[in-house]
């Protein structure tokens, strides 16, 4: 008999599990790096790989780190409004390209659009681990001070833009709209 | 007006399948023939209703009425007619309605070709098949209707997605959906089976037909579903290993394990709860599917927070339907004696490691399918499965599995001898392997291990399944459909397994700036690039390049991909141009403008990628026909001597 009721038993918990994935909100989920220094990298270019870009380079300005990947099927979902939040310019934006092929990076780019002033590419995800990347999509709000202010998970939406990362960027940058 | 009547028509469709899904079923359980007898008026009377509604749907669709919202929210005066028609099940509400209407069909088909089965079953099974539409009927009527109305009316559609605007998505809904709610009917089987006791090989020759024909469909459908994603996602991949897909995959892997261990128990009376157990799974997954599809649970786990009331709904309907009959298996399957034993080498056994695999790989890819949400779940963050994992998992299995194909015809049922049946196969394994050898040489240079076995394999599948259909026709038998169907589904895997390989090794992709007269020489062909010209569409703009293509100095073809812009939707599509061949697609399309004219071009060679669909066409080619075989339609005949059955079914 017991045998016989094993299916029942997974079907009950995969419905456990899918009624919990009915309420999930879009939380922000506490990252250690929020208020510390953004880690230290030095990756190279994708667009030109012979170029480096490190931390000190973008000391002094707010910036966005979108952690993409061609691979990532939710990055397609937050790419356009990353491209219109690019034509705003309100902000630079640098993509950082995590465990990804070169080739097919490129060409994701070209189908999806490129809002980044830079991506850098983190072939291995060696830079990715010190950073806390545990999931692609991410996105890391960072002040002129190198300090990370925010983490944003899965994809961006219009409404996360708007109600949380815009307001986060406007404070920090000392101008309101 | 007319939508109202499809509104009303709805509700009426809800009560006869209330009807259809309680009445028969007391009358199953008490020995009431009236009561019974009202199964089969019912469904039809249901099938009359839905189909009026749906009908209404498509009218609205048509006549551009754009005061019901989903109309307006899906439509265009722009947009063609066959889209307009199309874009009927291009969204939530409307896919429900097809959902619901196929389910109709499929119950209507029970209804008529049923007649040699005794009542009693037959009332379980339509009455099944009744309260899986009350709950589909339910949903839309209280969470989803297609004809709710808007007001003040639109003036102008907001259009139909411009990635649903590709004749492969005419098809391919309809084309899955027969595949998805087919094996309701192998469901509705398996549980009226439950509840009477009967768990027999008639119980498995009456499934088969229906089983193996929505298998068939769902191929079909499955492959559409790619060649659509081919020709227009325009980067030339032909599988992406996305939630959508692989919903629609693993009732596929499941229903291919069904319909091989329905064999057995048809055949040795062997694997009886197993069966049934994956006749209910088969047909949960393509619910499963449906909820993770409509409800974007998966895609953008989000989603559900706008409007959780679907959502509970459809689980809630999971719940009932999939934890009632997997209650009823606990409850019914210990007392099913499996008879037909068998030893450790044998065609059963083969059989069993061929269902082992599949379910293996089908709880591969659920997981990998689930495991976003379950982080999610747990809180501990989005993330996105790739492709670098199914590969992985996917290859390793079904190589093994494609190894099996040409062994098991060989092999004897109950008991048969493992030395004697590989001294058999090894002839053919030789052949093979110098096929394959002789025809990677005469291809290319370079060889790696895996495309050297993944090669060797697919040739070796095709050789045995020729082979089988040879031996069996030498006996001077006549060859009975189903064994014909057998073997062409067989070689269908063959081709695929080789069209992959092929494509996966040797396809040449380039991604280029090209001037006007700029050319690019790859695998012989020579492209040169004539410009890119202005094109106005119904309701879009394209940029429509045009490349000419060379051989040794000779014209081949002429390609003209383009790259449009909705009106409405203002969405970028790219729409590659492709010169199709039997041993190679030459595929171009458009990337960005770059400067003077310049653009950037995407240009591949894509060799065998065509065996990939043909292939699967002939799988499911193959399960039509296996359907088709005579024995399933005797009792059919002796009744009813109704001749043009067989095809009609088909």
């Amino acid at each position: 008999m017991t045998r016989y009721l094993l299916p029942l038993g997974l079907f009950g918990a995969l419905v456990a599990l899918l009624f919990t994935g009915l309420y999930l909100n879009p939380r922000e989920v506490p990252s250690p790096l929020i208020d510390k220094p953004a880690p230290e990298f030095t990756l190279p270019l994708l667009h030109e790989p012979e170029k480096t870009l490190s931390r000190q380079d973008l000391l002094g300005k707010v910036y966005l780190l979108n952690v993409w990947a061609s691979w990532c099927v939710s990055c397609r979902d937050e790419q356009p409004v990353l491209m219109r939040l690019a034509q705003t310019k309100q902000v630079e934006m640098y993509g950082f390209n995590y465990k990804d092929q070169r080739d097919e990076a490129l060409r994701w780019l070209q189908m999806f659009g490129d809002p980044f002033t830079a991506s850098i590419s983190d072939t291995d995800g060696r830079i990715g681990i010190d950073w806390g990347v545990y999931g692609v999509p991410e996105t890391f709000l960072v002040d002129q001070h190198g300090i990370i202010r925010y983490k944003h998970i899965g994809p961006v939406s219009q409404a996360d833009l708007d109600t949380i990362l815009l307001p986060k960027l406007r404070a920090l940058q000392g101008t309101s709209p | 007006m007319i939508p109202e009547l499809g509104h009303f028509a709805l509700i009426l469709a809800l009560c006869l399948a209330l009807a259809q899904g309680i009445l028969p079923l007391i009358g199953a359980q008490r020995g009431n023939l009236a009561l019974m007898a009202l199964a089969r008026p019912a469904a039809q009377g249901q099938f009359v209703f839905i189909a009026v509604s749906f009908l209404c749907l498509t009218y609205s669709f048509i006549v551009n009425d754009f005061s019901v919202l989903y109309v307006a929210s899906n439509s265009n005066t722009a947009l063609p007619l066959e889209y307009r028609v199309s874009a009927v099940w291009g969204a939530h509400e409307g896919s429900l309605l097809l959902w619901a209407c196929i389910l109709s069909v499929w119950t209507l088909a029970v209804t008529v070709f049923s007649r040699s089965l005794p009542q009693v079953m037959i009332a379980r099974v339509i009455a099944v098949m009744g309260l899986i539409s009350v709950g589909f009927l339910l949903f839309m009527l209280v969470t989803s209707n297609p004809f709710d109305r808007l007001f003040p009316a639109a003036l102008e559609g907001r259009d139909l997605n411009p990635l649903l605007q590709d004749p492969g998505l005419i098809f391919h809904p309809p084309m899955l959906y027969m595949g998805y709610v087919g094996f309701s009917v192998a469901f509705a089987f398996a549980i009226a089976a439950l509840i009477g006791g009967h768990l027999d090989a008639t119980w498995a020759r009456w499934s088969r037909p229906w089983t193996v024909v929505s298998w068939a469909c769902l191929t079909a459908g499955i492959a559409l579903g790619s060649w659509w994603a081919y020709n227009e996602l325009g980067w030339g991949g032909w599988w992406f290993w996305d939630p959508v897909e692989n919903a629609s995959f693993l009732p596929w892997l499941v229903g291919t394990a069904l319909i091989h261990s329905l064999a057995v128990t048809e055949k040795r009376g062997a694997f009886k709860p197993w069966t049934v157990l994956l006749a209910i799974f088969a047909f949960s997954l393509s619910l499963l599917g449906t909820f993770l599809v409509r409800s974007g649970v998966l895609v953008s786990v989000h989603a559900f927070a706008t409007d959780p009331g679907r959502g509970v709904f459809i689980l809630a309907f999971l719940v009932i339907v999939i934890g009632s009959s997997l209650a009823l298996y606990a409850w019914r399957a210990p007392t099913v004696k499996s008879g037909g034993s068998f030893s450790g080498f044998s065609r059963e056994s083969l059989l069993l490691i061929n269902n082992v695999i599949l379910m293996v790989t089908a709880f591969s890819v659920l997981l990998g399918t689930l495991y976003p949400l379950i982080l999610d779940a747990l809180n501990l963050g989005k993330i996105s499965v790739g492709p670098p994992y199914f590969a992985s998992v996917f290859v390793p299995l079904m190589l093994p599995l494609a190894v099996l194909i040409g062994i098991g015809p060989l092999t004897r049922w109950k008991q048969d001898d493992a030395s004697s049946v590989l001294r058999r196969a090894v002839p053919y394994l030789f052949t093979a392997i110098v096929v394959s050898l002789a025809a990677l040489y005469t291809l290319t240079d370079h060889v790696s291990l895996l495309t050297g076995l993944s090669t060797v394999i697919g040739v070796w599948v095709i050789i045995s399944a020729v082979r089988d259909l040879i031996a069996r026709a030498r006996k001077g038998q006549r060859l009975p459909r189903a064994f014909i169907g057998m073997s062409l589904a067989h070689f269908g895997v063959g081709m695929f397994i080789l069209g992959v390989t092929l494509t996966g090794a040797y396809n040449i992709e380039k991604d280029l700036r090209m001037d006007v007269g700029t050319e690019v020489t790859i695998a012989g062909y020579t492209f040169t690039f004539d410009g890119v010209t202005e094109v106005q569409g119904p309701n879009y703009v394209a940029s429509q390049g045009a490349l000419h293509v060379t051989r040794d100095g000779k014209p081949i073809a002429t390609l003209h991909p383009e790259k449009r812009t909705y009106r409405v939707q203002t969405m970028p599509m790219t729409d590659s141009a492709i010169d199709v061949g039997l041993f190679r697609d030459l595929y171009v399309s458009l990337g960005e403008p770059v400067d003077n004219g310049a653009w950037s071009v995407r240009v591949y060679y894509k060799p065998f990628i065509r065996w990939i669909w043909a292939g699967s066409l002939l799988m499911a080619l193959g399960g039509l026909f296996a359907a088709s075989d005579r024995r399933y339609f005797i009792a059919v005949r002796k009744r009813e001597d109704v001749p043009n059955a067989a095809p009609a079914r088909a």
